[in-house]
């Protein structure tokens, strides 16, 4: 699948959480919170990651930029067009440091990730002080700079993140982000605790800066309306495998896989006149640590039959770009 | 168990708030959280009260259940009308008894408002035998009932299981179970889907719709979700800083937003954007409670603000000009230019 407009390609993505027991730390069991994903993002592109709480969504994110150790898989990074690939998950530490750089993330409350006692500017100076690309009087010029493109006025730089309404933060979180100018920002529900108002103002913000800088997203969220807003190609992940992906028309105008066609009729319609038709999705998710026999879903899909208890289905290409994992579709 | 209720015409109104204001004492001031608050909710329909985050909408029900902390803060003044008993009057032991009983509140997340110590069978128990003085039994079997009745599969051995065992889903429906159980005139849910997923919030919603029509009971729906409204609410009131702003029935509200401040939300929406399209924005974010702009609250953010907005707040009146019984209600001095945003 390798192609010169593609920035990184994620194959077989594991993260197993080993689950322990008793005082000697006796290993029971895994949480296979991610289990085996294979994606790409394309340059310039967004592509989304969606599906319930416990899904993997933002475990594979994380796994991504080895802010947590991924247990198997690769993941192909091309830091130019055309040129070679480096595969991130086998980089030594050290040598990762290089690549960190071109790959940022923001999450969803920046409070957490900000601290309190130091200042905006010195937060977002930080890395750049640290990766040793200007420093001195410079380094404030370049902090105001990264502001003022993010929507605030440079001197708030002297300020604490207490001061800061939940906007302003994810501004503040943004420009941190954007400071060493990165390939890709894996935004993890980055818009998701904001009100509507505030929140249409961070999407148009992101999608500006993805003009600007060419950036790439790997955008995770629950809300899907704002992922039908925003992203170039939708990744449906269900139990820590993705059931569906394809371009965000193909996944909401023909979503194919039962799990998908539920998650989309659940989104409630902001008009009174229209009744959404649920295709109804009864109980919860099962646990990722005794995942369902066959296909993860077939406990709660109204079309499963034998073979789905059976056998994991295979990834069944329905049109280019468009796949999806269902025994019904393979017949 | 439904023998005090006393169903009337519906179009009659459950709960009317006149003029309320509830007002906090911060180190910044007074912050006036709620302050002048008027709506109706109808026998047996919802009222959606949506706004954004610091508009006062939750500190309204936390008033209307008199569950504001105090100090800080304290109801100023203003009427909370439940039927004809002004709620405000009563003692507390009489508002003690009203409260769970013949109204019921359900918030966003239900680990905090359930006990963990205690099963989920017998935080029902206790609310049944509190307000009905019935026996252990008969309130067990009550639980059993209302467990059932909100969906939660296999009740009779759920009954006795600690709320850390149930998924956020499940607790929402307990908690559901919990408020139902003295079968109330009233049901205030405080972003009840908030924390669930999609999948999770259609049967929560679904149920709360379920529930009412059976029961004929009012719901006070508080949320954010302009999706949620539209598909629970039957009348809408629209908040903004303490106050009011638009209120109409939901079909005439999502077709004919009047405020400026309803409009600008709307357009907000990236689900009726179409992609590659900007997202219209609101300019600045809420004011603070403690120095909310003079005049008209929204002023500082509105398209169409005039001189006449600061200085005169601008009263919440019908548009077809026959007084606040009516359906539509809009507080905005330019009703003209608003609606050529």
């Amino acid at each position: 699948m390798t192609r010169p407009d593609h920035l990184i390609e994620v194959s077989g993505l594991k993260k197993h959480f080993p689950i322990q027991k008793g005082v000697f730390g006796r290993h029971v069991g895994d949480v296979k919170a991610v289990d085996g994903v294979s994606f790409h993002v394309g340059r310039r592109e967004t592509l989304s990651l969606v599906g319930e709480s416990g899904c993997g969504k933002t475990t594979a994110g994380r796994s991504l930029l080895r802010l947590i150790e991924p247990t198997a898989g690769e993941a192909h990074y091309y830091p130019e067009q055309g040129g070679a690939a480096v595969d991130l998950f086998r980089l030594p530490q050290g040598d990762l440091r290089q690549y960190r750089r071109d790959l940022q993330i923001i999450f969803q409350d920046p409070f957490g990730s900000l601290n309190p006692r130091i200042t905006v500017g010195n937060a977002i100076g930080e890395a750049l002080s640290v990766h040793r690309i200007v420093r001195g009087k410079d380094l404030s010029l370049r902090v105001g700079e990264l502001l003022e493109r993010v929507g605030l006025r440079p001197d708030v730089a002297n300020r604490y993140p207490h001061e800061f309404s939940g906007g302003q933060r994810q501004r503040v979180g943004i420009a941190r982000a954007l400071s060493l100018r990165p390939k890709l920002i894996v935004c993890d529900e980055a818009v998701s605790a904001l009100d509507v108002s505030i929140q249409a103002q961070i999407i148009n913000l992101l999608k500006d800066l993805q003009e600007e800088f060419g950036l790439s997203y790997i955008f995770i969220a629950h809300d899907l309306s704002v992922v039908r807003y925003i992203s170039d190609r939708v990744a449906v992940m269900y139990l820590g495998r993705i059931v569906e992906t394809g371009s965000t028309d193909q996944i909401f105008e023909h979503p194919a896989h039962p799990y998908t066609q539920a998650l989309l009729s659940a989104i409630p319609i902001p008009d009174p006149t229209r009744r959404a038709e649920r295709i109804p999705l009864t109980g919860d998710v099962p646990s990722p640590i005794n995942p369902p026999s066959g296909c993860h879903f077939h406990t709660r899909c109204s079309h499963a039959t034998d073979v789905c208890r059976e056998r994991y289905p295979d990834p069944v290409e329905l049109a280019p770009g468009h796949s999806a994992a269902c025994h019904l579709l393979s017949e | 168990m439904g023998s005090k209720r006393d169903k009337r015409q519906a179009s009659q109104a459950l709960l009317e708030l006149k003029g309320l204001r509830t007002h906090f004492d911060t180190d910044d001031g007074v912050a006036r959280a709620v302050d002048g608050v008027s709506y109706r909710l109808l026998e047996g329909e919802t009222l959606g009260v949506v706004g954004e985050s610091g508009c006062g909408k939750s500190v309204t029900a936390l008033s209307v259940m008199q569950l504001v902390p105090r100090p800080p803060g304290r109801i100023v003044e203003g009427q909370i009308l439940l039927r004809d008993k002004n709620l405000l009057e009563l003692s507390s032991d009489e508002m003690r008894r009203i409260r769970g009983n013949e109204i019921a509140m359900i918030f966003q997340e239900p680990m905090t408002a359930l006990n963990p110590v205690f099963t989920v069978g017998d935080q029902i128990i206790e609310t049944v035998r509190l307000h009905r003085g019935v026996s252990k039994e008969e309130a067990r079997d009550h639980a059993i009932e209302m467990l059932r009745k909100v969906g939660i599969p296999s009740p009779v051995a759920r009954v006795d299981e600690y709320p850390h065992q149930m998924s956020g889903g499940m607790r929402q429906r307990v908690m559901i179970a919990m408020a139902m159980s003295c079968g109330p005139d009233l049901l205030i849910a405080d972003e009840p889907t908030t924390a669930l997923d999609v999948t999770i919030q259609a049967q929560i919603l679904d149920l709360i719709r379920q529930l009412q029509e059976e029961e004929r009971m009012g719901v006070l729906l508080i949320t954010h979700d302009l999706g949620v409204v539209a598909e629970t609410a039957h009348h809408v009131a629209v908040m903004y800083a303490g106050k009011v702003v638009e209120y109409a029935s939901a079909e005439e509200l999502f077709a004919n937003p009047r405020h400026p401040y309803t409009i600008g939300l709307f357009r907000s929406l990236p689900d009726l954007a179409r992609k590659g399209e900007r997202l219209h924005t609101i300019p600045g974010m809420v004011p603070s409670a403690t120095r909310f702009p003079s005049g008209c609250r929204y002023r500082t953010r509105c398209p169409v603000a005039s001189e006449q907005c600061a200085s005169e707040e601008p009263p919440l009146v019908a548009l077809d000009g026959r007084g606040t019984e009516s359906e539509h209600t809009v507080a905005c001095h330019h009703l003209d230019q608003a609606a050529q945003l």
